[in-house]
């Protein structure tokens, strides 16, 4: 027997849920269209931006999502960006060749996805301080090996998709992007698929909510999470790449900004859903995106620091105002010990 | 039930585990039967599970070796066990909170499309048939955390039953069902056997192991101490067996002299961890100098109302008096300071702080009060002397008082608390799940140390998954269910048979 | 230490003290050596000489008087830093803020020190130094409450606040407290705000120590401290035990603000004389590296912050003699973290046991507890 009371009340809130997205998302697509009939140039270059600005953001929260999923924080996502933008850089510039300098990047950040799944899995190291190992390791080889005056051939570069380039607004948003923009979005709905459809989605879920059930139905737990940590350090290595050969095209000294963290609250805010975390990462986008619309429309009297804190600002938000409403995976966090 | 020449489905040949600070099991031998119901007795810490373990693959044993249907096998990991036939219910359910019964079901054993693509479909009609053909009543689409433990326990079997298994390990199985539930259980279990399958039924309760079993055997201090016949064993001679002396299986005690209430519960009202209402409109009245009993199957608002009573979760409505005074809105601090005395649940989350010494734990709610803290200042040379006393009279089994908690055996942690909320004035005394998990001697202890309180004039509330607990020890039992009070009996009305019936939410008996 | 459990083996008093002494350094020892050894092979790739490289960071932070001042100078605001992450593990936080509530501290203490006209030297100089150390403890209390009331995790909240102190400093020294000139920065704070020093050594760095001990007995002789190891180790069991946990928390977060923003005050008043943006960037990461090779133990984190700070202040003679770029002590720095923290590596190199009273956990996930 349940209460009925407290029924009603989750039914309500759950239609609240429900309807209040459906409700934003209706109001958003009506001042797109709005501001399109105002002015086209402004609206497609600010969500073209949006787009772009998500990328690093929804991949960073990919990787954290499949490390967390299977039980195992990953708070190093930022070195983990950083080292691979770094060594993409280099061996672009090395070799001339992007491809070369993409590859080199995303094996990069899978190795340090190796590393951080050996600190947590095998060494069961807290994985709060293994991630801030990767971290503070990322910014001293990165300064260490930086030289000056490298160059690579050019960034990654648009491919539009045909016809589909031409169509008004959706077109010039989302069919005229670099390579990398296309791939994240690949990858939010292949993820989101394998981890709700899928024999590893399910056994991925069962090791971050409960270790021991899945390891005594003859799942090995260790051997689950090392490979989804590093197929998640691939992805931060992915994200690495982007900025530096596909947005910046050069590399700077900690230019990931903390997007790394940034990630982290994506994936809250999307809870634990690849979806979910890629609608956050559009909203952080977005205020990326107005962030440099502002500071160079230079249309506002605000100055350029406090626009600037606007995407750190958000994320405190996001988690002050979601976690603890949203369940994480019960596992997250603990090493898992087989006797 | 299985011949004497059945064949020898299972057998453990000199198992030896040794962990950091003990043997768990010392030359273990034993052999099942097909078709037989083997129960293996022992109190608790005497290597019941640790030797389920290594059968099931979770643990490695460092000597000896086990035998699978004729054939010696090494266990490397569970996977190994499940594939020559090994089922196992663990005591604590492995089962994934927010997934449903269908995806519990099928894990690690997927039924699968092309690109490992889940058929959930599929899984969930071979658990319908599984569940039709042993009669174990499940739904594949509900969400395990919304079950009741005893249809969580039958997704568990269900599990075992969907991979094959003949070889059934059930780890206390019983310890979270009514007595009616645990005949139902033993039902399913006969008929199972009837089938062909073999189980082995570990528990600690002798009444159980005479009602269920084909063969019994004792397990004690990591060692098999003998094997007996149902039919020719009492529960005198399993007790003894099972602890290596005398065991009296009754406390001895003279009827209460109740004095005045000392705690009055009017219309309680408390939500669990989700939100939901665990306790809902609960009334009682406990009296100075008298044992109230809370009988209940665990999960039905107990954890919460304690929690609630001892100022750790806030309430959803009602009141509650201590000594007439109006606590409904008082932190833990000034709770304890009343006078109550808390023996909490679970010891190791929210009784002891481990890396602390033993001494700073037998102050742990005292800390900040002369004589053991002066102007801010810990004074450790008394917390020490007043703990070393403590440790000798409540028979703490420790080198120094200055050793972590985490040093102590489960008996001794529990010595540790019991200690520490018996060494102040108390007018309440909240113990819940007082003798979990510890062995006999020390379960003896703590039962005579609430006797001599309640003597004393304490009001004792003891909060007890073990009815045969409930029924040895309280003056009056009140039966909890579904976050309220069913009925209150005094012990003399109280039986078995009637308690169980209310405790599955009967208001007939 | 305090609260080490009595050992079975020596009974004599001097062998009691050194092998509690050795169990307390033996991993951070190995760590260094390991991260040295590692760090000279990196050195070796990239063809330069580690022995060279290593002899000259040693002659730049101890060779002479002038250059162990400042290697004591360097080591100040790390030993705060260091104390800011140490006092906030006993209560089981992971301050990542250091850096911004340092910078807090800075720049406070240098308005203060240029703003305030008239006052007489040591109070003048105390009001700034305080009045920036309890601006790094207010900014220090905003993760802690948020923590408490909302749930949301330090480590993220933390790091997202040094952002946002980078951005308000940097606005602050462009813009309402900048000096006359192009460059942005604060005005030179004035010598009656000024931190002196007593010959070679800064005094800045003998109230860091002080602050150091003062720390050490608040957390195991009084029963504040004992609240705060409590609620550390087991948050429930500190609740059941009647301490208020948020409270605890967020006092935490106050006093860890506090030391680490008056690092970033004395780093002003006695070094730099003045707040402008880049001020000590990375003290926040050192903090960490110090605190866990200090062992979360507030008189370790002494020798531990003299030791980064040696290798901060010997650097550019490295760089210099060795022809080695300096930054190898940030991957050096980021392999002794590693290797601390990855004790069961030493352990296992030393075959010892970890006890129980070692353990500090940090990640339990992002939710409330």
């Amino acid at each position: 027997m349940q209460a009925a009371g407290g029924l009603d009340k989750q039914f309500n809130k759950a239609m609240l849920w429900y309807w209040g997205r459906r409700g934003v998302a209706l109001a958003l697509v009506l001042l797109i269209f709005y501001s399109y009939w105002q002015n086209p140039q402004l609206t497609t270059g600010m969500l073209n931006a949006m787009l772009r600005q998500s990328t690093p953001l929804v991949l960073g929260a990919l990787c954290g999502m499949l490390g967390e999923r299977s039980g195992i924080i990953n708070i190093g996502i930022e070195g983990q960006m950083l080292l691979a933008a770094f060594v993409g850089f280099m061996v672009a510039a090395t070799t001339r060749s992007l491809i070369a300098g993409v590859v080199a990047g995303v094996l990069m950040g899978a190795i340090l996805g190796l590393f951080l799944a050996f600190m947590a899995v095998s060494l069961k190291m807290d994985q709060i301080i293994g991630g801030t190992v990767i971290n503070i390791l990322a910014l001293g080889l990165t300064s260490f090996f930086y030289q000056a005056n490298q160059t690579i051939p050019g960034k990654l570069p648009i491919i539009s998709l045909g016809p589909l380039a031409d169509i008004p607004l959706i077109g010039s948003v989302l069919f005229r992007n670099p390579p990398i923009t296309y791939l994240a979005l690949i990858l939010v709905f292949v993820v989101h698929y394998a981890l709700f459809y899928t024999r590893w989605g399910l056994r991925t879920r069962a090791v971050g909510e409960h270790p021991r059930a899945a390891d005594t139905v003859g799942i090995n737990v260790y051997r689950l999470r090392y490979m989804n940590v590093i197929i998640g350090g691939a992805m931060a290595g992915v994200a690495g790449v982007f900025l530096s050969l596909e947005s910046v095209g050069s590399f700077e000294r900690a230019m990931t900004n903390g997007r790394g963290f940034v990630a982290l609250a994506v994936m809250i805010f999307g809870r634990w859903t690849p979806l979910g975390a890629w609608g956050a990462a559009l909203l952080f986008g977005f205020a990326n995106a107005l962030q440099t619309q502002l500071q160079f429309g230079g249309s506002l009297q605000i100055p350029y620091q406090f626009i600037g804190m606007l995407p750190y600002v958000l994320t405190i938000v996001v988690l002050a105002g979601f976690v603890g409403r949203s369940r994480p995976p019960a596992a997250v966090g603990q090493p898992y010990e087989t006797e | 039930m299985a011949e004497k020449g059945s064949p020898i489905v299972l057998e453990a040949r000199g198992l030896t585990k040794r962990f950091p600070s003990v043997i768990a099991n010392d030359q273990v031998d034993l052999f099942l039967r097909r078709g037989e119901i083997l129960a293996l007795l022992g109190e608790n810490g005497a290597g019941k599970s640790t030797l389920m373990n290594m059968l099931y693959g979770l643990y490695h044993p460092d000597e000896g070796e086990i035998w699978i249907k004729g054939e010696k096998i090494a266990l490397k990991s569970p996977g190994d066990a499940i594939a020559r036939g090994v089922g196992m219910v663990h005591q604590h359910f492995q089962l994934v909170p927010v997934m449903t019964v269908a995806e519990n079901v099928m894990l690690g054993s997927e039924t699968t499309r092309r690109w490992g693509m889940l058929d959930a479909r599929a899984a969930a009609r071979r658990i319908r048939n599984l569940s039709q053909q042993y009669g174990l009543q499940v739904d594949p689409e509900a969400v395990v955390e919304d079950l009741p433990v005893g249809a969580q326990q039958r997704v568990e079997i269900i599990k075992a039953l969907y991979r094959q298994a003949d070889i059934l390990i059930l780890d206390e199985p019983t310890a979270v069902l009514t007595p009616q539930e645990a005949n139902e259980l033993f039902r399913i279990m006969r008929d199972l056997t009837a089938r062909g399958v073999s189980i082995i039924f570990i528990t600690h309760k002798l009444k159980e192991v005479l009602a269920v079993a084909d063969r019994i055997g004792v397990l004690r201090r990591g060692r098999v101490v003998g094997t007996t016949d149902p039919k020719t064993a009492t529960e005198a001679s399993l007790a003894e067996m099972m602890v290596g002396r005398q065991v009296l299986l009754r406390v001895e005690k003279d009827d209460a002299k109740p004095g005045r209430p000392i705690l009055q519960l009017n219309d309680l009202r408390v939500n669990d961890d989700r939100g939901h209402q665990a306790v809902k409109g609960l009334s009682l009245e406990l009296y100075a100098g008298e044992i109230l009993g809370v009988a209940g199957v665990e999960g039905n608002g107990q954890r919460e109302l304690v929690e609630a009573l001892t100022g750790l979760r806030p309430l959803a409505g009602g009141t509650v008096l201590i000594d007439g005074q109006d606590t409904t809105h008082f932190t833990p601090r000034q709770i304890t300071e009343l006078g109550v005395a808390h023996i909490p649940e679970d010891r190791e989350k929210h009784g002891l702080v481990m890396p602390h010494p033993i001494s700073d734990n037998m102050v742990l709610n005292r800390y900040y009060q002369p004589p053991y803290a002066r102007h801010g200042v810990m004074q450790q040379e008394k917390i020490i002397a007043d703990g070393e006393k403590l440790v000798q009279k409540f028979d703490v089994r420790t080198p120094s008082v200055r050793n972590t908690a985490s040093s102590l055996s489960g008996g001794n942690k529990q010595k540790v608390i019991v200690a520490r909320e018996f060494s102040h004035p108390t007018k309440l005394l909240i113990a819940a799940q007082p003798t979990r998990g510890i062995d006999v001697g020390s379960i003896e202890f703590i039962h005579k140390q609430l006797i001599t309180q309640r003597d004393d004039g304490v009001a004792v509330l003891l909060v007890s998954a073990e009815l045969d607990e409930i029924l040895s020890l309280a003056d009056r039992v009140a039966v909890l269910f579904d976050g309220r009070v069913v009925k209150q009996l005094p012990i003399e009305e109280a039986t078995r048979e009637r308690v169980g019936l209310l405790m599955a939410g009967s208001t007939e008996a | 230490m305090a609260n080490e459990p009595a050992s079975s083996a020596p009974t004599n008093p001097l062998l009691v003290f050194l092998s509690r002494l050795w169990r307390s350094i033996n991993v951070p020892l190995i760590a260094i050596l390991l991260a040295l050894t590692i760090g000279g092979l990196i050195l070796i790739l990239s063809s330069a000489n580690p022995f060279a490289a290593y002899f000259a960071l040693f002659k730049g932070a101890f060779g002479s008087l002038t250059s162990f001042g400042r290697t004591l100078e360097k080591a100040t605001p790390l030993i705060l830093g260091g104390l800011a992450v140490a006092f906030a593990f006993k209560a089981g936080l992971f301050n990542i803020g250091g850096q911004g509530q340092l910078v807090f501290g800075a720049i406070v203490s240098a308005y203060l020190g240029y703003s305030l006209t008239g006052l007489p030297f040591p109070l003048h100089m105390l009001i700034a130094l305080l009045g920036g150390a309890l601006v790094g403890g207010l900014y220090g209390a905003i993760p802690g409450a948020l923590k408490t009331y909302t749930g949301a995790h330090e480590v993220i909240t933390t790091i997202m606040l040094n952002f946002i102190a980078l951005n308000i400093t940097d606005y602050l020294s462009n813009g309402p407290w900048k000096d006359t000139g192009i460059v942005a920065r604060t005005p030179a704070v004035l010598s009656s705000a000024a931190i002196p020093r007593i010959g070679q050594i800064p005094f800045g760095f003998f109230v860091a120590v002080l602050i150091a001990v003062l720390t050490w007995y608040l957390l195991y002789r009084t029963t504040i401290g004992f609240e705060i190891r409590t609620v550390g180790f087991n948050p429930h069991a500190a609740k059941y035990a009647g301490i208020k946990v948020s409270r605890t928390v967020i006092l935490t977060m106050i006093i860890s603000g506090f030391m680490a923003g008056m690092g970033g005050a004395i780093e002003t008043l006695g070094v730099v004389g003045r707040y402008q943006p880049g001020f000590n960037a990375g003290l926040g990461f050192d903090g960490i590296t110090i605190a866990l090779l200090a062992q979360t133990n507030p008189l370790g984190v002494i020798p531990a912050a003299i030791l980064v700070g040696a290798m901060q202040a010997g650097s550019s003679q490295m760089q210099f003699d060795a022809r080695v770029p300096s930054q190898i002590i940030d991957v050096i720095q980021a392999l002794i973290l590693f290797f601390v923290s990855a004790d069961a590596i030493v352990r296992w190199i030393l075959r010892s046991r970890k006890t129980d009273e070692d353990k500090v956990t940090l990640s339990t996930g992002w939710g409330k507890s």
